[in-house]
């Protein structure tokens, strides 16, 4: 592994860090999107799926008789049916040990155990047609006891959703670092009581999928809306028992993603089995409704939190209780728990604090499942460290910049190894804490609050640091047993007329992961930009490799489409070695021309392309001849490369209504060698507003019955242009050394701790009121509790 | 999800309409601007034998000012009263309240009209009619009718319209330069359903300090647009202070009883509504709306 400091890629290259527009725009602008729902195929037949009503229930009887009988109908499958061809998958990995899950199928069988578990699936000539026939189906339920709060699914009379497992703990773990009773002793203590709703990922795009079976050759032809094609080649091959290279995945333009994209659903599984017991392609598209009732929820913690410091301010020591409803059961195949595992290890992560404990109990409930969405689990950590970091700072009597800066990691410290086991790099915590002050005008906001605060006008202002985890290695979960890769390959070949075609297992959702890919092609190849294509999403096309997920497609992907590119370029310089008799050492590439030590251009790309492939008659014998190369790249060094960064969240409270408005926020950020500021700033933004919606909008609510209450988008709040502020996004660059590159992950950063700051800022707004809010997200109700304003 | 199957006629006449309603078998729903009643098509909610569009029926559209009554016809788009100079001038209360209503998109088809006919509780223009004590014109079978607003809006979801009636036109008494009006809304996104809504007519006299006459109606805070009348009485023949408007605001727990709804207790939506009463009072004192 090369240093990164012989590659100054982002300081001096002509494509790494350059602020280019994605060439992918244009095609969406046109209206050339093209998602999985809009892919037609002969013979098709679409599908729609019965689901039960009740949050738990015992199923007595399906009688589809009627329903069969509708125009359009092809047929309808039970989960008997679809028993007898799919493998149960379970949702545990063997690195969270003792962790326990029910098996799942495609259907529900004896018992369904969500409000909107699929019983039955239709397919159809049409969708219309399938939900006709699902209301003729006759399906005798008995009702059974819910857990609904995953408190109340610890006590010990609570109804069981896993009979088997003997109680509805699904994982617990402990971490205890240092002394902690000693850090409590003499110290001043301040903690909190937490709870983070539930909310979910709603994409532009719905889930979809269409899957073809050809009984002939035993080839299944998946096109689904996805961010991780090879995971799913790998678990229709074994769970239907196909051949895996008989399984293709593509992924066609996806409309979001945000982690909700990798989990296995049962409408996927069902689909694919309704396309290989029908002989027939099948497609389903998730309504808006169906997506708010089955697409993975996030959060739904209870945090109970404290911290001890001394009086100068010197932090001393976090104890934390996280608790967990997670779903009837975990997640497949990367499980439930990664959310909890990733609250309780990432606490505290910033600060110089040795002594540590934490308690983390993962709980099975009635509600739909429960799995990594964007910033997994780092959002819930921030809002609590940081909450509590600012509760420490007023009990001291410190400004929240200045007990950060007494307390963070510093440059003398790295490498550096956390309480909770987690080993970084290096990060520039304090230098994003003084740019932040810089860029806020922290001291002008705070007069400028003061002056307001007169006339009764409640600003606050709140900021929060973050530390992600990014470019995972396959301690994630490889080690665990699951298939799912931590490397990634990519193939790139010259073509015909000397353009350079990029074939790379790192997935596009819309966030611009082939403009980079395109931008470290070029730059490592030495050739222009607009004659580089990058193909991704196709496991008949590409290496396999881990895609989308864990911000790794820079620093991962990057990397692997860096090395791959500086073969290819070695490759061309030498095949234009033999041709130019001329030893390969004194040439390279520049701008797609051969030039030797003088600068002369002694050919070009397309030249040499047309003499390989169209004269290869006039070309020495013995020549190297490859003008295609692979290469693969999995993280090695340190487990994962963690960045940082702080947000500033700027907010107005109106103390009568309880309704917040937020009226700025910034961000600094960290991310290691930035390839294209645009696409990282946007990357920024977006996660931002999903933080903030988290914080004051977005709340999946359920009944007492375990109901969800608002699954359309009427009354799930998703924030909108008019309640977002201005977002200002600033960078600082500590490359990773791991790597050529040096890029790590920004996909999450905006997320990480968005919610974290408006919090703080909502707390620093009610602080005259002696009022306080630990919840999210913050709705007016619970402001209005929280001042006294409504009893 | 998918609407069921449905058949479609289009209509040219009111009497058409009424005729194709009545010789209906099954059930029938009228189809102007489609903006609550195809979601709830696609829902599944409504699942109607046949659709009877009377988007084009003639003399069901414009504004006109008729003696001391501004018309508004029933297939008036949202954004036509919003930007409507007529409406300005002799309803300005509706153009206030129109800013309100959900969002772009909705306003260039959804209706004035079928607004007042759906009657959702949540809705701006219900409230509006009603605080301008505004008459509505129904066609049916046997005729025309017109019916006060204080006697259209009877509950969730439920008017004085007859099954196979259409609301044609709205008639409000034209604004006068001395009465003062005001819409306000508490939402928590700009377009959403309102947590509490609040339309206000209001007359003052003595050099425009003492309110003499006035109409409140909230929305969103009852099965149907509520009149406040025990807040109105805090406030009639007073000069709108302080403590007139702290009793109104006392007194609105005997106009409004709100259940619990979405992730709000009946106590903040109570409270909310008090919030709105002092704001929409106090612009109304200052002629600030």
């Amino acid at each position: 592994m090369s240093n990164a400091s012989d590659i100054p890629f982002a300081k001096t290259t002509k494509y790494i860090g350059a602020a280019l527009p994605r060439a992918t725009a244009k095609r969406f602008l046109f209206g050339r999107g093209r998602y999985t729902d809009d892919i037609e195929v002969p013979r098709m037949l679409s599908a729609a799926f019965l689901r039960c009503p009740y949050a738990h229930a015992r199923i007595l009887a399906i009688d589809t008789t009627n329903a069969r009988k509708f125009p359009g109908v092809h047929s309808i499958l039970t989960g008997v049916d679809l028993a007898r061809i799919c493998r149960p998958w379970v949702g545990t990995l063997t690195h969270f040990a003792g962790m326990k899950s029910a098996p799942q199928l495609p259907l529900a069988m004896e018992k369904a155990v969500w409000s909107g578990h699929p019983i039955a699936i239709v397919i159809a000539e049409t969708r219309a047609q399938a939900e006709d026939a699902l209301e003729a189906i006759q399906v005798e339920f008995v009702e059974l006891p819910a857990v609904v709060d995953a408190l109340d699914g610890l006590n010990e009379h609570s109804a069981l959703i896993n009979e088997a497992a003997g109680d509805n703990l699904i994982y617990a773990t402990q971490i205890e670092a240092g002394t902690i009773a000693q850090a409590f002793e003499d110290a001043e203590i301040v903690e909190a009581d937490f709870i983070f709703g539930r909310h979910t990922a709603v994409t532009m795009e719905p889930r979809s999928i269409l899957a073809n079976f050809d009984p002939s050759t035993g080839r299944l032809d998946v096109h689904q809306s996805t961010q991780t094609p090879y995971q799913f080649q790998d678990v229709y091959a074994r769970h239907f028992n196909l051949s895996e290279a008989n399984v293709r995945v593509v992924a066609p333009d996806v409309g979001g993603s945000f982690g909700m994209k990798l989990h296995v659903y049962h409408e996927d599984m069902a689909v694919v089995g309704a396309s290989i017991i029908s002989g027939r392609p099948v497609k389903f598209t998730a309504d808006r409704m169906e997506s708010f009732a089955s697409d993975i929820h996030a959060r739904d913690h209870r945090v109970r939190a404290r911290l001890a410091v001394s009086s100068e301010g010197i932090l001393r020591g976090f104890d934390v209780d996280d608790v967990t409803g997670v779903g009837p059961f975990s997640t497949y195949p990367r499980t439930s728990v990664v959310e909890g595992n990733q609250v309780v290890r990432l606490i505290g992560a910033a600060y110089r604090v040795t002594d540590y404990r934490a308690a983390l109990r993962v709980v099975a409930q009635n509600k739909n499942q429960m799995s990594q969405y964007r910033a997994v689990g780092h959002p819930v950590a921030f809002a609590v460290t940081e909450y509590l970091v600012d509760l420490a700072a007023r009990k001291v009597g410190l400004d929240p910049f200045e007990i950060r800066r007494r307390n963070y990691l510093t440059q003398d410290m790295y490498p550096h190894t956390t309480a909770t086991g987690y080993q970084i790099e290096r990060l520039s915590l304090e230098i994003c804490l003084e740019k932040l002050h810089e860029v806020m005008d922290y001291a002008a906001i705070v007069a400028e609050q003061e002056r307001l605060r007169r006339t009764g006008v409640y600003r606050g202002i709140g900021i929060a640091t973050y530390v992600e985890i990014t470019n995972p290695s396959p301690a994630f979960y490889g080690v665990g047993g699951g298939h799912v890769s931590a490397q990634d390959g990519c193939i790139l070949k010259v073509t015909q007329s000397g353009e350079i075609q990029c074939m790379i297992s790192v997935t596009e959702q819309g966030q611009g992961t082939e403009a980079i890919i395109a931008q470290i092609v070029a730059e490592a190849v030495g050739t222009d930009i607009a004659t580089v294509r990058v193909f991704t999403g196709d496991t008949d096309m590409t290496p396999a490799g881990g895609a989308a997920w864990a911000c790794r497609g820079a620093g991962v992907g990057g990397e692997t489409a860096l090395q791959a590119g500086k073969k290819l370029k070695k490759r061309i310089v030498e095949v234009a070695g033999a041709i130019l008799h001329c030893p390969a050492h004194h040439l390279t590439l520049v701008d797609g021309r051969i030039v030797d030590a003088q600068q002369h251009t002694r050919m070009t790309l397309r030249e040499l392309a047309h003499l390989s492939y169209f004269r290869s008659d006039l070309l020495p014998a013995g020549r190297p001849a490859e003008l295609t190369v692979a290469h693969h790249h999995g993280p090695s060094g340190f487990p994962f490369a963690f960045t940082n960064g702080i947000h500033g969240s700027l907010v107005e409270v109106d103390v009568e209504t309880g309704i917040v408005k937020i009226l700025k926020h910034w961000v600094v950020e960290d991310c290691g060698t930035v390839i294209n500021p645009l696409l990282v700033e946007e990357q920024i933004r977006g996660g931002v507003v999903q933080g903030l919606g988290a914080a004051l909008f977005e709340e999946c609510r359920y009944s007492a019955s375990g109901q969800l209450l608002n699954g359309s988008m009427a009354d799930y709040l998703v924030p909108m242009a008019c309640e977002m502020p201005d977002i200002e996004v600033y960078h600082v660059e500590t490359p990773t050394r791991d790597t050529e590159l040096g890029a790590k992950g920004c996909g999450e950063a905006g997320t990480a701790a968005s919610s974290a700051a408006a919090l703080n800022a909502v707390n620093n707004a009610l602080s005259v009121f002696g009022a306080s809010i630990t919840q999210i997200p913050m709705t007016p109700e619970r402001i209005l509790r929280a001042i006294g304003a409504v009893g | 999800m998918k609407c069921r199957g449905f058949r479609y006629c289009r209509v040219l006449t009111v009497e058409e309409a009424v005729e194709s309603f009545v010789s209906c078998e099954g059930e029938a729903r009228f189809l102007a601007g489609g903006q609550s009643l195809l979601p709830a098509l696609n829902l599944r909610l409504s699942a109607p034998d046949l659709l009877i569009d009377i988007s084009r029926v003639e003399g069901l559209r414009g504004i006109t000012l008729e003696g001391s009554d501004l018309r508004i016809g029933a297939l008036t788009r949202h954004v036509e009263v919003l930007h409507s100079p007529l409406v300005a001038e002799y309803a300005p209360l509706l153009a206030r309240a129109a800013r309100f209503v959900a969002h772009p998109a909705i306003r260039n088809l959804g209706t004035f009209g079928g607004s007042l006919a759906l009657a959702d509780p949540a809705s701006e223009f219900p409230a509006c009619v009603l605080a301008l004590n505004a008459q509505i014109e129904i066609a049916g079978l046997s005729g025309r009718r017109r019916v006060a607003a204080d006697d259209y809006f009877l509950g969730l979801y439920e008017t004085a319209l007859e099954p196979g009636e259409i609301l044609t036109a709205v008639y409000i008494p034209a604004g006068r330069t001395w009465q003062r009006v005001c819409f306000d809304e508490l939402s928590r996104r700009r377009g959403d359903y309102a947590l509490a809504g609040l339309a206000a007519q209001a007359t003052f006299r003595d050099g425009g300090e003492v309110l003499t006459a006035l109409r409140l109606v909230f929305c969103a805070l009852g099965s149907k647009p509520m009149r406040a009348q025990a807040a109105e009485a805090a406030l009639l023949n007073t000069k709108v202070d302080a403590v007139a408007i702290e009793a109104a605001q006392h007194a609105l727990s005997q106009d409004l009883s709100p259940d619990e709804a979405e992730d709000l207790s009946s106590a903040a939506r109570l409270h909310l509504a008090r919030v709105l009463l002092g704001r929409v009072a106090h612009a109304l004192r200052e002629g600030a709306c």
